[in-house]
């Protein structure tokens, strides 16, 4: 029996086991959305195709589930290109099908026409335009496989409106067999060897994992790893929560905002082991002045990333926790007692603070209150800039996928509709984005998503009235010349929120803070949106400035 | 900066190029050849990449490459042994005058005359690359008009 290209789809994202789909229709794609109305899982239609997408990215975080996209051609397909460029930097896996002009106008300049492909190539692991429908089902099939496996990615699908209403049978393959992606998931059992040696000579060690524990699901081994070790433990902005940051081997963050003993840590190590993550120039400020006496051991399943800004002494490519849980069998424990004690010392000499007042609200205060107030249960996701930076240092995470955020891209906007995503992965988890008045800005049109499907996500804005991390680096860098930066004529962001049918509140005062978030984590059908208006010129720290290198760290301005 | 001969086995597909060309042109290297040919497996074709670029530049690229969906297999023929030959096609000015001399180049490197008119001979050679150097310095002082190379294509021995 012949079906149409449409249904070839929707049928082939149940045989995918899709749960939810995100998207926004347009002409080409009313052939699938004829499709999708009767289709078993749920459509999240958005506001905006950028909403759609990192509500997908979001969910993809959330989750661990490849997340599904779908926009028309032209306007609905670049609009996602962001968020395609989003995913892509930070290896998240989305499957997003964009419409196209029919074949025989592709290239006619056709209304609502653009290159889709060579448009996403850069930014996708892989993409397709379908040029015969034989071909449709082993595509979706393939582009599931690809964005899932190895180092994660977006593939787009790119589907002519002819295709989509063309018949042909269905028949969903169930094995593919790709000859030039083949990744690898052992690690090398010489390599594996090597590396334990360097690990148990060394006087000096410690851990740098990144996201790559995340996406392997590793951080149980990495977790024994460490206790069998005794080894500190930094990760990267999207490895937060693979360790507990609770625990006293840990140096919670390290990079440009991270802390002053996980990067002087760094710095001094003899042994740098890196677990999943990508030496980026956020992590190693100046990359020759990163970690002069360090050898360096780096576990990555992309061994594009290997030696590409640090050479490496053994790498081993392969996923993480496959090594991780080979390395655990043979590893003894390295002689690092003192090395330990210097870093605990350094843990106390130079914590994480911040200078609470009474006066104005600080930015980190109101962050320190959602973690306690939600005993660090929540899922927390960041828009881009102070408020992402302040969200990793003065929240402690503890377990993995819970701190959702642009790290590679550094996207604003993405925050809100990435939240929205997580919600719907975990209907039981507290959601809550820390945002910017900057970036809350750029995808609030999403409010009505999560007033529509009764999402009780909690916007905490830290409202400063300015683009707060290009203005610290104005004041830092610029002679403080706030060029276009003051943005202190925001709407009322309560009163928006009331009219988008959420709840919304003004706090003004330090002592209206934890009554804010405890009403806000009370609401169980609404999203509330809490508009802090906090110190206007806090500043993060601490800082790496750019171009200096990690040791250079420093704790406040200098006078 | 050294010279690289990078061989890249891709499936047969339309867009393939662009990928790899993307890598390229993305980090602002400039490619001195490129050639794309059919092999002896159906669906699968070879690109001989000539680049510049330091050596850990290159190995990022190759990286890359591999990484690729459509890439089946990256060769850095620059570490190996190979066979390498590439086709030039040069119209030079040849009065009358100084066509025998000409002639006697062509002979000496086994060239071939493709065209010749009144006032110009238009000459094909093949050859590795270096010997197609050579015989285009030596054309060079009779003026030339214009000047075709293939690129090269390179196989590897055993």
């Amino acid at each position: 029996m012949k079906i149409s290209g449409a249904e070839i789809i929707v049928k082939s994202l149940i045989k995918e086991n899709v749960e939810i789909m995100f998207g926004y229709p347009g002409g080409v794609v009313i052939p699938i959305f004829h499709q999708i109305f009767n289709a078993p899982f749920k459509f999240i239609l958005s506001s905006h195709e950028q909403g759609a997408i990192h509500a997908a990215d979001g969910y993809a975080r959330a989750s661990g589930k490849t997340g599904v996209v779908i926009a028309t051609s032209g306007p609905g397909a670049t609009n996602l290109v962001t968020g395609i460029a989003t995913a892509h930097m930070d290896s998240i896996p989305l499957v997003i099908f964009t419409g196209q002009v029919s074949r025989e106008m592709i290239g006619n300049d056709a209304f609502q026409e653009v290159d889709v492909t060579g448009i996403t190539r850069p930014i996708t692991k892989h993409n397709y335009l379908v040029q015969d429908i034989k071909d449709l089902a082993r595509i979706i099939k393939e582009a599931f496989h690809i964005a899932s496996t190895g180092r994660p990615g977006p593939v787009v699908i790119d589907v002519p409106v002819d295709i989509s209403n063309s018949q042909y049978k269905f028949e969903y393959p169930e094995e593919i067999h790709i000859r030039g992606y083949k990744p690898v998931y052992q690690g090398h059992p010489v390599q594996i060897r090597r590396a334990c040696r360097l690990i148990e000579s060394a006087k000096k060690p410690v851990v740098y994992a990144g996201g790559g524990v995340v996406i392997s699901g590793a951080h149980e081994e990495l977790r024994k790893f460490v206790k069998k070790t005794g080894i500190p433990i930094t990760t990267t902005l999207l490895g937060l929560g693979i360790y507990p940051e609770t625990d006293p081997l840990s140096l919670e963050m390290l990079g440009m905002h991270g802390t002053y003993y996980a990067n002087q840590a760094v710095f001094e190590s003899d042994l740098l082991i890196a677990v999943g993550a990508r030496f980026d120039d956020r992590v190693t400020g100046k990359i020759s002045a990163f970690i002069p006496d360090a050898k360096v051991i780096h576990i990555d399943i992309d061994p594009a990333s290997v030696s590409k800004n640090v050479l490496v002494d053994v790498p081993i490519v392969g996923d993480c926790k496959n090594i991780l849980k080979e390395i655990n069998k043979i590893i003894k424990a390295p002689h690092i007692d003192q090395w330990v004690k210097k870093i605990n010392d350094l843990k106390k000499s130079h914590p994480l603070t911040y200078e609470n007042t009474k006066g104005r609200i600080k930015p980190q205060y109101v962050v320190e209150e959602i973690y306690r107030l939600t005993k660090g249960d929540a899922i927390i996701c960041t828009e881009v800039g102070q408020n992402q930076m302040w969200a990793a240092q003065f929240y402690k995470y503890t377990k993995p996928r819970t701190f959702i955020s642009s790290g590679g891209l550094g996207t604003m906007g993405y925050g809100f509709p990435a939240a929205i995503g997580a919600q719907l992965a975990k209907p039981k988890k507290k959601v809550i984005d820390i945002a910017g008045d900057g970036s809350i800005q750029m995808n609030l049109q999403e409010l009505i998503v999560a007033v529509q499907h009764r999402l009780p996500i909690i916007i905490a804005i830290l409202n400063n009235g300015f683009l707060g991390m290009v203005r610290q680096w104005q004041q830092l860098f610029y002679d403080k010349r706030y060029s276009h930066t003051c943005i202190n004529f925001a709407p009322d962001f309560a009163g928006v929120a009331e009219a988008y049918g959420a709840i919304g509140i003004t706090i003004k005062e330090h002592d209206e803070v934890v009554p804010a978030l405890e009403k806000a984590l009370s609401v169980k059908d609404r999203p509330i949106l809490l508009d802090f208006h906090v110190a206007k010129e806090e500043n993060v720290y601490p800082m790496v400035p750019a171009g200096k290198s990690i040791k250079d760290t420093i704790m406040r301005e200098l006078a | 900066m050294s010279q690289h001969v990078i061989s890249v086995k891709v499936e047969n597909k339309f867009g393939v190029l662009a990928r790899v060309a993307g890598l390229f042109s993305a980090r602002g290297y400039n490619i001195d050849s490129l050639t794309v040919s059919t092999t002896e497996q159906e669906n699968v074709s070879v690109m001989t990449i000539v680049a510049r670029g330091d050596n850990r530049v290159i190995e990022q690229v190759k990286k890359q490459l591999n990484k690729l969906i459509d890439v089946i297999k990256v060769t850095d023929h620059s570490e190996l042994e190979t066979i390498e030959r590439e086709l030039a096609l040069i119209k030079v000015t040849a009065p009358s005058s100084k066509r025998p001399e000409i002639y006697q180049l062509v002979e000496i490197f086994n060239a071939e005359i493709a065209d010749i008119s009144h006032k110009t001979m238009t000459i094909g050679v093949k050859g590795v690359p270096g010997k197609i150097e050579n015989f285009i310095e030596l054309l060079r002082p009779y003026g030339i008009k214009e000047l075709l190379r293939t690129g090269r294509i390179s196989l590897q021995k055993l």
